[in-house]
């Protein structure tokens, strides 16, 4: 596949919105016509044909572009060189409205400064990007920044069940004396310090990383590259390990934020592997290997698997035999695996065992080791997610190498470095930090469940995470896409929740949807279950 | 395309080309200057042989400042037993457009680095981690792969970094010479996007400097205003790095380009072409504190750049410092008063230094570098490999660490970038003191083979530095003592640097 680059295209914008559509339109025209066109020189012809008919087809618009400034009517966007602006509108007002009907232009050779004058073109990249907040994700993020539940201040307010904070941990409550004892110190905070992260940092964030593994493999600081934030880990990686046009393979339903922190700016792409709730979500090795072989036939080069373990957003964990076989998958066909562990400290079932990629490959040889790196982060477990400090762990030094030097354009404050050096440095803070951060998910959780199954509702067994994967099929009014968005809508406007659909987790069954139960406290619970109670009864008597 | 992967190292799975190339740039005598410091660093009572670092532009002469206000503020940087009860809100605060006094205070601290003569929108203020990523950032909104940014030589060493690795953006250079000063001109930039044009090259914009990293100069307001038409006529971008604002420390007053904007008549500027990228590292010597802004005229560049400011957040812990920081008037005043003062103290010491080596600069009013004119000391004139080959005495004999033209793509060999804000008082004539008797010896050495007369003069010459030198440590001081209780007097326009 080449990257098509969503772009304004600069010439024939204002007057041709059947003209946005001239991507997609010629790209339905010439799919089939190289079905029909088939035989001796089918697939040239095929994409001759409709090519230069599009070609003609701009090259008319073009010329009535040209004719327009003689009907009198000034455009909106006139070329701000030759003629004046319309001095009432600012020019950024022009602009965008006119972005608002932006049409996705076929190809960059459309955008070529010779043909300066029409409207200020950006990249591809950012185009791609403007488009992206209509989706459910951000406007229900949206919802809740405007109307806020709070329990006293706002009780009608919209209950934030759909992004992963961990609000209600009271850090502080726990010991601040204890934790931050020594303040800042100002020495070294102003100057330039290594942007892949202080040593100190780095032990300590082993140290709580091997915690929260239960202390089944120890970490070590040196393979850690810290990071501001986890979105930057993942991207990191990603330009790491693919170059623009290769592809990664992730097991769906999948964290909502991939599309953009993987795709987005490296150009790198992302084949879903569907799992299916008949097998209860579990990764089918099967399945993996067909969509591998898919992209290749299809001549699209599979450069890693990203697996999040515990599962964003089923909170499953993935069992020994699970790794081994992906790791002998990744053997198998020379590829990474990127495990995504931000969850690691928040197992919350009794007896759930988590393991981390980081035991499975201690005992293997150095070059399967070297195709692992681990993704963690400080602000799911610790709630810290204002701190944005993540950390990339990984066997291959050549990926932690390119990682340092690629820190500089992201790094962690120092101040905020030093801050976390004195929190979590202490062991004994730290395991009690993890488990009392167990108990109250483990807590709040069997509250919702029961809570859901008093209304009917199932969810799949969440063992770690923030996460509650919700099965709603029954209260859709139609079994597709669109039942599940009219569901989600009465869920934040009727309910005044707000959650997460399935579809934006690329979930290929409609009607599941991702609840995040770490910003409730237990007595935030019954409130949402009324909330969903009313909902699931407007449905009833609809259905 | 298959033959460019690289294998990394010795497992099989390979790398991506952004992991293996070395497009990355720091294999250039910029950063191989920085191992060889970190190697051997300086110390004035423990390692007092080591190499002194002069390729760092850092601010250091104004941290005490900041460090008192720590001292007297504990409830701001929320480490402190008097701040720790606001952790909880702060650790958990997660917002890409970050806090809102954090945006309030920087758009006032911008305003007030640029002498008050401009405001800035708080809602147009996107945070980016460090001027590196805002770079970065703003290179990923504008352009696509194979785009191409003008960029006038020499250049901050590293852009090719900041501005290629990852955005797979181009850089054509718009070279400027000594013979005016590498001053930059419409001309030049014309004649560059024209004949990058020519050569079918897609270019999205010209990016610079502003106050100059490496020269340390400003751009007067007029050219500034022509640069702007002239982006505006052509329709393309317009991005001034302006990190080095409040390090003007002498002469006319530094134009920014929102001053341009807001003089200009509408029907002359397209705003929707003009970013700025800032940061806190120069400005308030805060590097370690990484914060980068992208401040754009543009809606739609503002609203990428936010949603990209989620790779490289400023942590809210410094967003709030910083806040209640730059939101005491009174120190800010102070601060940029006391710091350009400072500056401007330090940069005539240094100049004048190595003006009794027979060492001349760029003459420049801003900036924590001076552009240093070493040509006659090639050995081969106008010859690169010299300029490395003397690079190379400077970092193992003289034991200094200072950047070569070349790595600023610098199309004349013979100058170098040295930095002279990063260190005390003490260091710098440590400094000074090396390169005099460095020059003093080389011209000896070149005396030797010169012919009689040229001895004579030769020998004036050693006499009239060795009594330079015996002088040397008084004068410095005294030098350093009048300027601080009369800074108008120590002007580096004072007609005696600029002979």
């Amino acid at each position: 596949m080449t990257r098509t680059e969503p772009n304004r295209s600069s010439k024939s914008d204002s007057e041709n919105s059947g003209g946005g559509g001239g991507g997609t339109t010629a790209m339905r025209v010439i799919v089939p016509l190289q079905g029909v066109v088939q035989g001796r020189g089918g697939l040239f012809l095929g994409s001759v044909i409709p090519c230069a008919f599009f070609y003609f087809l701009q090259f008319y618009l073009k010329r009535n572009r040209k004719n327009e400034p003689d009907s009198g009517e000034p455009s909106p966007d006139s070329d701000p060189s030759s003629g004046s602006p319309d001095p009432t509108r600012s020019q950024s007002v022009g602009n965008l409205t006119e972005l608002a009907s932006l049409p996705r232009s076929l190809s960059r050779i459309l955008l070529s400064p010779r043909l300066s004058g029409g409207a200020v073109s950006i990249s591809g990249r950012a185009g791609c990007g403007l488009k992206g907040g209509d989706s459910p994700y951000h406007v229900g993020q949206k919802r809740v920044e405007e109307d806020p539940y709070d329990e006293s201040g706002n009780p009608d307010g919209v209950i934030e069940l759909g992004s992963a904070h961990n609000t209600k941990m009271d850090w502080v409550s726990e010991d601040p004396g204890e934790a931050i004892s020594d303040g800042l110190c100002m020495s070294g905070i102003a100057s330039y310090e290594p942007s892949h992260g202080l040593i100190e940092l780095k032990t300590a964030v082993a140290g709580f990383m091997s915690e929260a593994t239960k202390n089944s493999v120890s970490f070590d600081p040196t393979q850690i590259v810290l990071t501001s934030g986890a979105a930057s880990a993942i991207e990191i990686l990603s330009f790491c390990l693919a170059d623009s046009g290769n592809a990664f393979l992730v097991p769906t339903p999948c964290s909502p934020g991939y599309d953009r922190d993987v795709k987005w700016r490296t150009g790198v792409d992302l084949i879903h592997v569907p799992c299916r709730s008949a097998d209860n979500f579990n990764i089918s090795m099967l399945v993996l290997d067909r969509a591998f072989y898919q992209a290749k036939k299809r001549g699209v080069r599979i450069r890693g698997v990203i697996i999040s373990n515990p599962w964003n957003p089923t909170g499953t964990l993935l069992s020994r035999e699970n790794l081994y076989a992906l790791l002998d998958f990744a053997r198998e066909r020379n590829i990474h695996i990127i495990s995504n562990e931000v969850f690691a400290g928040s197992v919350h079932e009794e007896g759930g065992e988590f393991v981390s990629m980081a035991e499975v490959v201690d005992t293997e040889e150095n070059v399967d080791r070297e195709r692992v790196h681990i993704i963690y982060d400080l602000s799911k477990d610790l709630s810290f997610p204002g701190l944005r400090t993540a950390a990339i762990y990984s066997f291959n030094e050549s990926v932690l190498s390119a990682s340092r030097k690629l820190t500089t354009l992201s790094p962690v404050s120092s101040p905020t470095q030093h801050l976390l050096i004195s929190a979590i440095s202490s062991p004994k803070f730290v395991q009690r930090f993890v488990k009392t951060n167990r108990e109250r998910l483990m807590r709040v959780y069997a509250e919702l469940v029961k809570g859901l199954k008093e209304l009917g509702i199932e969810c799949t067994r969440s063992s770690g995470g923030f996460f509650c994967w919700v099965d709603m099929r029954g209260f859709m009014s139609s079994y597709s896409e669109k039942g599940e968005i009219e569901l989600w809508n009465k869920l934040l406007n009727i309910g005044k929740i707000n959650v997460i659909p399935g579809s934006c987790c690329h979930c290929i069954e409609p009607g599941w949807f991702r609840l995040c139960f770490s910003n409730l406290s237990e007595r935030d619970v019954p409130v949402a279950m009324n909330r969903i109670r009313k909902v699931c009864e407007t449905c009833k008597s609809q259905n | 395309m298959g033959s460019l992967i690289k294998s990394g190292g010795v497992s099989g799975a390979i790398l991506s080309r952004i992991a293996t190339n070395d497009q990355h740039g720091e294999n250039s005598e910029y950063f191989d200057g920085w191992k060889a410091y970190d190697k051997d660093p300086f110390h004035l009572s423990r390692n007092p042989h080591g190499i002194i670092q002069m390729g760092l532009a850092e601010n250091q002469l104004c941290l005490d400042l900041i460090k008192d206000w720590i001292k007297e503020n504990p409830k701001a940087s929320v480490c402190t037993p008097e701040g720790v009860y606001q952790f909880s809100d702060i650790a958990n605060f997660q917002d890409y457009h970050g806090l809102k006094e954090f945006r309030q205070a920087i758009a006032n601290f911008m305003g007030k680095a640029r002498g008050g003569r401009v405001t800035f929108d708080p809602e147009r203020i996107v945070m980016s981690g460090g001027a590196t990523g805002a770079n970065e950032t703003i290179m990923f909104c504008l352009a696509d792969p194979g785009d191409v940014f003008l960029v006038p030589s020499p250049y901050y060493a590293a852009f090719d970094r900041d501005l290629r690795w990852r955005t797979g953006v181009e850089i054509v250079p718009v070279h400027c010479s000594s013979s005016n000063n590498f001053k930059l001109t419409v001309e030049a930039v014309e004649w560059a996007y024209k004949k990058a044009v020519q050569s079918n090259k897609n270019v999205k914009g010209l990016l610079f400097t502003n106050p100059s990293n490496p020269l340390g100069t400003i751009l007067d307001k007029d050219t500034l205003k022509n640069l702007v038409r002239f982006v505006t006529r052509n329709n393309i971008h317009l991005v001034v790095d302006e990190i080095y604002a409040a390090t003007v420390f002498a002469g006319e007053n530094f134009a920014s380009v929102a001053e341009v904007v807001k003089d200009l008549d509408s029907s002359e500027v397209n705003v929707d072409l003009i970013h700025i990228v800032y940061s806190l590292s120069k400005d308030m010597g805060l590097p370690g504190f990484r914060v980068g802004i992208v401040y754009s005229y543009n809606d739609s560049v503002v609203s990428c750049a936010r949603k990209m400011s989620s790779f490289g957040l400023v942590s809210s812990q410094t967003q709030f410092m910083l806040a209640s920081m730059l939101s005491d008037d009174s120190f800010v005043d102070n601060f940029l008063m006391e710091s350009s003062k400072r500056l401007g103290i330090r940069h005539g010491v240094f100049t004048l230094g190595l003006k009794k080596a027979d060492i001349n600069c760029l003459i420049s009013t801003a900036g924590l570098f001076v552009w240093m004119d070493l040509r006659h000391l090639l050995r081969v004139r106008n010859s690169f490999e010299s300029e490395i080959e003397l690079w190379h005495i400077i970092i193992d004999k003289v034991k200094l660490n200072v950047s070569p033209g070349s790595s600023f793509q610098c199309t004349e060999p013979g100058w170098f970038r040295v930095c002279f804000a990063n260190m005390d008082d003490d260091t710098l004539h440590v400094a000074l003191r090396r390169i005099q008797d460095f020059v003093s010896k080389n011209s000896n050495k070149t005396a030797e083979k010169a012919s009689d007369n040229d001895k004579l003069i030769q020998n004036n010459n050693a006499k009239k530095q060795k009594w330079k030198q015996s002088n040397l440590r008084l004068s410095f001081r005294r030098l350093y003592e009048d300027g601080l209780s009369s800074p108008g007097i120590m002007s580096p326009h004072s007609p005696l640097l600029r002979t």
